[in-house]
């Protein structure tokens, strides 16, 4: 393989990676405050990007993308407390149920709200042909948006769980939720911010990377997958190992085209989730203790 | 062992329902009813098999489809993939003294040498069966959401080789599957001639499921079940071999889809990649959801309606959403089942509360 084929499946390795990071961090956040896995995490991306779209029509682009994320939060907010917030120590089984009924109401409602087609926002600067060179490689500006957005979108988020007050509160409860509670953290509004972060984190994903990857109303499966994979890979609950993870995963999923046909990549992603499932189900930067811990 | 079935009244009364749609649907020339009938039985195959494993093992499985579609395609793949070309290689050869081939005559005129639909359903369960043995090992390491990802990732794979493999005919799956021979000139085809006799072999094979599966719970593996659903490490310390019955478990309801898969391919004719997908998988846990986890009679309830209206085009394009509404419904307000022991508890409870009035006035 050149180099220049080398660096080149990087860049697409490290585009697509970010976002897979972004999606395996909203789980991580969730995960942290609740102890369940959000198998709609996928949904927000979609549901940003589609949402974008359509207010794109009306007004100008980032105009539309703040209104697409700020909507996108709000039914996060709302998923949290019409399906989760009054159910009393439900067990995990039916978590899962839940999330999923959730994930395939939110698809569904997005099949009758849009359509079956793929949609996209047009690329931020410049069009689907500029590029930039880099050694050899092409990058399209919209590339450097998706690696800048998400870039800034994991240090921000880093920057708030330790500088703000609300972020702490979110760790708080994160590590002990009685322990929290003891102090005065109100945890329930903790799980609600918990998802109204994802969502809005994920909504944002979805509008830089639209313009690349197209989204279709069941976009959101494959990419909590992914996602998963990644927060499985960087070890469940860090949300460095998380971002970590989505660059692994990025990387392998890019370079799996190389070696087998384009039509098993998301199946590469899979067999590699299955594989450190089976092998170290703690991640491969995550500790087994904890892991261990946080499944009951 | 048939004298002491608990669930003879539910079967005895299932027969009678199944004769009289059929007197009612012939009498009032209203046949293609059973056809989607049928076809919901042959479903039933894999929502017995994962109320089994859901209800007594504890074991969600998000993949179930991935092995109705293994079953299918195994049986799909033998029964049309032409073997004229290689005729005189030894696998081939070993085939056709045991009578395991058949040929008949494809659409283009010429004759097509193909493996027995018979020899092919053994394959074709065998395959799904040792995939899920195979699967068990690592799968049953996990818990939770992890058990729930994997076995939904497994389906996923399951899912994008049938789609992406031309052997499988790609997005088209594979069509012209011939009928299935059974014993006494009865075949599963989907002609009309022979509609209500389908209808009939296919409701008995879910009767004798039912009866499997029923004297299954009834016996020491079923009391092993229960006691792994109720507290795993109380189960493992009265000396419950937890890993093995599990295994068998996952491994039986992956037969039973499996079987299922292949009945409806050559009752349909074909198969396509659709019946692989998560939807499907979610489908089946949703229906094992609103009859009641441990509940095999109530699965076979909800699970005949459900598939009956969703195959009749009642909900529409609304189909999955119906689905996925049921799904989340039933586990935020029922999580026991509508059909199952919930409703069951809550209407024993106001009969005692009644009889507790009684006796203090």
């Amino acid at each position: 393989m050149s180099p220049e084929i080398l660096l080149q499946f990087c860049v697409a390795g490290v585009t697509y990676g970010v976002v897979y990071g972004v999606v395996a961090i909203g789980f991580t956040i969730i995960y942290n405050t609740t102890g369940i896995i959000n198998f709609a995490q996928g949904e927000f991306l979609m549901l940003g990007a589609m949402t974008a779209v359509s207010l794109h029509r009306h007004l100008p682009l980032p105009l539309a993308i703040a209104g697409a994320v700020a909507a996108t939060m709000a039914v996060g907010a709302l998923i949290e407390v019409l399906f989760i917030r009054w159910l009393h120590r439900p067990s995990v089984l039916r978590m899962i149920m839940i999330t999923i009924g959730v994930s395939i109401l939110v698809r569904e409602a997005a099949l009758h709200v849009w359509d079956e087609k793929s949609h996209a926002l047009p690329h931020f600067t410049g069009d689907a042909v500029s590029a930039l060179a880099l050694g050899g490689a092409k990058i399209s500006p919209q590339a450097l948006w998706v690696v800048g957005v998400c870039g800034v979108m994991v240090l921000a988020l880093s920057a708030f769980f330790r500088a703000t007050r609300l972020g702490r509160q979110m760790r708080a409860c994160a590590l002990n939720r009685d322990a929290a509670r003891l102090c005065g953290i109100n945890a329930r509004n903790m799980v609600t911010f918990s998802f109204v972060l994802s969502a809005g984190m994920g909504a944002l994903a979805g509008c830089v990377v639209s313009p690349i990857t197209y989204v279709q109303y069941d976009s959101g499966t494959g990419l909590a997958i992914k996602g998963f994979t990644a927060a499985i890979l960087g070890g469940l609950g860090s949300t460095a190992g998380a971002a970590a993870g989505g660059l692994v995963l990025g990387l392998l999923e890019s370079f799996s085209v190389w070696a087998l046909p384009a039509a098993y990549k998301d199946a590469v992603a899979i067999a590699i989730m299955l594989g450190v499932l089976f092998v170290r189900p703690s991640g491969i930067l995550g500790s087994a203790e904890a892991a261990r811990l946080r499944e009951h | 062992m048939a004298g002491r079935w608990r669930g003879a009244g539910f079967a005895a009364g299932l027969a009678a329902a199944v004769i009289a749609v059929q007197l009612a649907a012939s009498a009032a020339h209203k046949v293609f009813y059973l056809t989607q009938l049928t076809m919901a039985a042959y479903s039933l195959l894999v929502v017995l098999g994962l109320a089994l494993l859901m209800g007594f093992a504890g074991q969600a499985s998000m993949g179930q489809a991935g092995f109705f579609a293994i079953g299918g395609y195994v049986a799909a793949f033998l029964t049309t993939h032409d073997l004229t070309p290689l005729r005189g290689r030894a696998l081939p050869a070993a085939l056709e003294t045991l009578h395991l081939l058949q040929s008949r005559p494809d659409a283009y005129g010429g004759t097509l040498l193909h493996v027995d639909p018979r020899a092919a359903l053994v394959a074709a369960v065998a395959a799904a069966a040792l995939t899920a043995w195979l699967v068990a090992g690592p799968v049953f390491r996990l818990r939770g959401h992890y058990l729930a990802m994997a076995t939904l990732g497994f389906g996923i794979i399951v899912h994008r080789i049938f789609l992406g493999s031309p052997h499988f005919g790609g997005a088209d799956g594979i069509s012209d599957v011939p009928a299935l021979p059974l014993v006494g000139g009865f075949a599963v085809t989907g002609r009309a001639a022979a509609r209500v006799a389908n209808y009939y072999v296919a409701w008995g094979i879910v009767l004798a499921t039912l009866w499997m599966l029923s004297n299954l719970i009834e016996a020491r593996v079923g009391r092993a079940l229960r006691a792994i659903h109720g507290s795993e490490n109380a189960a493992a310390a009265v000396g419950v071999p937890i890993a093995a019955y599990k295994t068998r478990t996952f491994v039986l309801a992956a037969a039973l889809a499996a079987l299922g898969g292949v009945l409806l391919t050559h009752y349909n004719g074909g198969i396509g990649p659709s019946e692989a997908s998560v939807m499907k998988s979610v489908r089946y846990v949703a229906i094992v959801a609103v009859g009641g986890m441990a509940n095999l009679r109530g699965a076979v309830v909800m699970g005949t309606l459900l598939t009956f209206l969703s195959l009749r085009g009642y909900f529409g394009s609304l189909d999955d959403l119906v689905f996925g509404g049921i799904l989340l419904a039933m586990m935020l307000f029922a999580p026991e089942g509508v059909v199952g022991v919930g409703v069951w508890r809550g209407v024993r409870r106001l009969l005692a509360r009644r009889r507790d009035h009684g006796s203090a006035a």
